[in-house]
């Protein structure tokens, strides 16, 4: 039901980040879509991705953003002190608290909440031959996400040769 | 071109480089080549080549690096590298499904143990340090195109 939620608001913010005259206003929309899909990824159990998709947009967005504003903006910082003092002190106690209460909720060292990885720890010598354990997760039970990564650097590659190019011939 | 003393760094670098560039690459081909019995792997090891040439590179000045590596090549090697991957990727449908382990597992601790994995290492070091130094080459050689 969220999800769908989710998908619908995507939508709609894409829609709008495409038809919007306004640069900026469209940036935001992107924004807006980045974030939504964020929350997805919570709603479907895969927080790791979740996480990765938070940084990449906020640093897409920051990016983004700053290429669409030409004028530096006004950084007003004289005379409020006090106020900057107690909201940096304030974000500093939220995050603190937080921390806090994600680090209670660790599992011990060596005993990891998700069975699969009781299994590889077991199995992996007697499966794979290979006696690094993490070399035989990544290239045998889930070298197909080993073959995406390689993927995104193909074309990472590929992509800067394309945008560094020499122009054509024209003499 | 390798004594002209116009292009690069100073003297005491470039002897410096002579003497460290090979044990560097050496040291990337043993991580690839160990990836399975010891830390390290195609990805890791694929970095530190990839670091030998754009040492070259930054000491000798980038004819030397071109010369030995030149941007042709570089996108060949990692093109062949990503099909020695996906070649392995296919291979395990001799076995029923993809990415099979096919070969045989030998003994663990072995260097020729653990099936296909040397072989992905292999195609992904090629893959990573010939496309990681293929990604500065273009930096530094494409720059002045405009």
């Amino acid at each position: 039901m969220e999800l769908h939620i989710l998908l619908i608001f995507m939508i709609f913010a894409a829609i709008i980040a495409i038809e919007e005259k306004d640069l900026l206003s469209s940036v935001i929309a992107v924004g807006a879509v980045g974030f939504a899909l964020c929350l997805a990824f919570l709603i479907l159990k895969a927080p790791d991705l979740a996480i990765t998709q938070l940084v990449v947009e906020i640093l897409c967005l920051i990016i983004l953003i700053r290429a669409t504003i030409n004028k530096d903006l006004p950084l007003v910082i004289e005379g409020r002190w006090i106020f900057n003092t107690f909201s940096t002190l304030g974000f500093i106690a939220v995050f603190l608290l937080f921390a806090w209460l994600a680090l209670k909720e660790l599992p011990g060292f060596g005993e990891p909440i998700m069975a699969v990885v009781k299994k590889y720890l077991q199995e992996s010598v007697s499966k794979t031959g290979s006696v690094n354990i993490v070399t035989a997760v990544i290239l045998d039970f889930r070298a197909y996400d080993t073959l995406g990564e390689a993927t995104v650097l193909f074309t990472a590659v590929i992509g800067i040769m394309a945008i560094l190019r020499r122009p054509g011939r024209k003499k | 071109m390798i004594n002209n003393s116009k292009t690069g760094m100073t003297l005491i670098v470039k002897t410096i480089t002579r003497l460290t560039v090979g044990l560097i690459l050496l040291f990337g081909i043993y991580i690839i080549l160990h990836g399975h019995v010891s830390p390290g792997g195609g990805f890791a090891g694929g970095v530190i080549v990839a670091l030998s040439f754009v040492h070259l590179m930054l000491a000798f000045g980038k004819d030397v690096a071109v010369a030995k590596v030149s941007k042709n090549m570089a996108s060949n090697l990692e093109s062949i590298g990503a099909m020695m991957f996906l070649l392995i990727a296919l291979s395990g449908f001799l076995g029923g499904s993809f990415f099979l382990n096919v070969l045989a597992k030998g003994s663990p601790f072995d260097l020729l143990s653990a099936g296909t994995i040397p072989l992905s290492n292999i195609a992904i070091g090629i893959k990573v340090g010939v496309g990681l130094f293929a990604i500065f080459l273009a930096l530094v050689v494409l720059e002045r195109a405009k």
